[in-house]
């Protein structure tokens, strides 16, 4: 069994979505990560220092501002050099867009989502915004799979196989029929949602985007990322890369709190899998207080400065 | 230029479904169907390159059975000329399948761009555009938020971790909508009056692609329904949450 673990890196730093990447694909054996594009080599002592982490590839050092297609043809290429039985990555954006691609050229089915693996070839991935759970057999001979950050740990840094499991890969980057005209970063000094301990979160019932800032300062007395309800951010109170839900970012903090969001099944897709979920809300009925593990039928306005002054 | 949408009947997102008491699946039988939301928004995206002059015709393809026919006609009357069925019975095709047909009515279309939702609000695989776009070596831009043509080039900002990125493509490409790319209009009674004339065709998924080509790769074992419920605990005032939550910040 070979794991092939695709691992992004920014700037030669890992993202930390990587290190949950890993934990999963430790699972099933020893990993190889895999690194790409500008930053990927200095990147590589870091993954190397990742526990379950056997061997580090880094590839197309020389190439700034990868498209997915691009990066789809060197995983694949990776693929074969490295003889990969299994490629996993974690459910970012961006293998969302790549690992389908690579899959076509693979021919082979993808495992989106992945919450557990059972074996090496039976994976657990949700359906219907999380309403179900299927255990699915993969007969292909490669298996690709995404999996869920919020579902595997992030694998501890500091135990690694070391700077000897590391190598360059050879590997030619196929030119882009895309051109990338610019990359836009918001938010970058923001706590990361999807690995904040606290999330502090906010729906319609905020009301406006100048009021949904009344989330912020609580949130930097927690230590909180701030999340929005994709009815929050329809409305353009919260910019979307802030949703959480079944079409945003899926986030299992320790402590979830809702403001203002009434619960509809795609955003309990995004946070069901909270430790605590908190929810404040001015109607009783709202379906979030099912799923919550402490409700406070109250007006949030009034809640969220006695919140944050006793902290 | 000719445009081709992909469209998905799914079970409406807003019903409770239930599990088929083996565990072989969701029941899905007797539940009302819908577009795909996602793929709605694929469509407006179409109409409106055609009300704008830039295409020549949209072109909506839904894989699956003859229901699904239902879900083109809800498709035709948002503003697309015609449809096409490709229909496959018995088993639920698989993500891969489904990109290699949605491959060849492209490739018979002769589409200058496929557009798809971002994914299905049932599978939520998300898989299918960027499958197409690497089945047919074209661009893709995926996770679009916005596009506009200019000439004979794509311009589209899609969604990535951090923010956007500003992509310019080459034509024939994909595109696979995010629900802030455009919002999808209300099907007039007169416009649903006028999709029933509209044409429908049907070919046999079995003459588009080879029997390996539909073969399914993924075996379910079992499903099982998730209780997302818990027992709330609900407090009296902002003064006791704050003391519970400093209790949990500890």
């Amino acid at each position: 069994m070979n794991v092939l673990v695709w691992a992004e890196q920014v700037d030669g730093r890992l993202r930390k979505s990587a290190l949950h990447a890993v934990s999963a694909g430790a699972a099933l054996g020893p990993v190889t990560v895999l690194l790409l594009g500008s930053g990927a080599e200095r990147a590589a002592g870091e993954a190397a220092s990742v526990r379950g982490v056997a061997k580090v590839r880094h590839a197309a050092n020389d190439a700034a501002e990868l498209t997915a297609e691009s990066l789809a043809g060197l995983v694949v290429q990776a693929v074969r050099a490295t003889e990969a039985t299994h490629v996993i990555a974690a459910a970012t954006p961006l293998a969302k867009v790549t690992l389908p691609r690579a899959c076509a050229q693979l021919d082979v089915m993808q495992l989106s989502e992945v919450v557990r693996i059972d074996s090496p070839s039976t994976f657990v991935r949700p359906l219907y915004a999380g309403s179900a759970l299927a255990t699915v057999e993969s007969t292909d001979p490669v298996k690709v799979a995404t999996v869920r950050v919020s579902a595997f740990a992030a694998a501890p840094v500091g135990s690694g196989a070391g700077g000897e499991a590391i190598e360059a890969l050879e590997l030619h980057v196929p030119a882009s029929p895309t051109r990338l005209i610019a990359r836009n970063a918001k938010n970058a000094v923001d706590v990361d949602l999807a690995d904040a301990r606290v999330v502090v979160s906010g729906g319609r019932g905020m009301s406006s985007a100048e009021q949904f800032k009344v989330l912020e300062p609580l949130a930097s007395k927690l230590g909180a990322a701030v999340g929005a309800s994709r009815a929050a951010v329809d409305a353009g109170y919260a910019p979307p890369e802030r949703q959480v839900g079944q079409t945003g970012r899926i986030v299992a903090p320790e402590i979830y709190l809702a403001f203002g969001i009434s619960g509809a099944v795609q955003h309990l897709a995004g946070m069901k899998d909270s430790r605590k979920i908190i929810a404040v809300n001015k109607d009783p009925e709202a379906p979030i207080f099912q799923v919550a593990d402490i409700g406070l039928v109250a007006d949030l306005f009034e809640v969220v400065p006695v919140l944050e002054r006793s902290l | 230029m000719k445009l081709l949408v992909a469209v998905k009947r799914v079970v409406d997102p807003n019903l409770r479904i239930s599990i088929r008491p083996d565990g072989s699946g969701v029941e899905t039988a007797g539940l009302k169907t819908v577009v795909n939301p996602f793929d709605e928004v694929a469509i407006e995206q179409a109409v409106r390159l055609k009300e704008a002059g830039i295409a020549s015709e949209v072109v909506l393809v839904s894989i699956g059975p003859a229901a699904a026919k239902d879900t083109l006609r809800a498709g035709l009357a948002l503003g697309a000329d015609r449809g096409v069925l490709v229909q496959s019975d018995g088993a639920e095709v698989e993500c891969l399948a489904v990109a290699k047909l949605l491959a060849a009515v492209a490739r018979r279309e002769n589409a200058a761009m496929v557009l798809l939702g971002k994914q299905s609000v049932d599978n939520d695989a998300a898989q299918c555009g960027p499958m197409l776009a690497g089945l047919l070596e074209w661009p893709q831009a995926s996770l679009a938020a916005r596009l506009r043509v200019e000439g004979e080039k794509l311009m589209a900002t899609c969604d990535t971790e951090d923010g956007t990125d500003e992509l310019e493509l080459g034509l024939p490409c994909i595109v696979t909508a995010e629900l802030r790319l455009v919002e999808p209009r209300y099907a007039t009674l007169p416009n649903v009056m006028a999709a029933r004339r509209k044409p429908i065709e049907t070919v046999a998924a079995s003459s588009l692609v080879d029997a390996a080509a539909l073969a399914p790769r993924l075996r379910t074992l079992k499903v099982e329904a998730v209780d997302t419920r818990r027992h709330v605990e609900m407090l009296r005032d902002a003064g006791e949450l704050a003391e519970r939550l400093q209790e949990l910040m500890a």
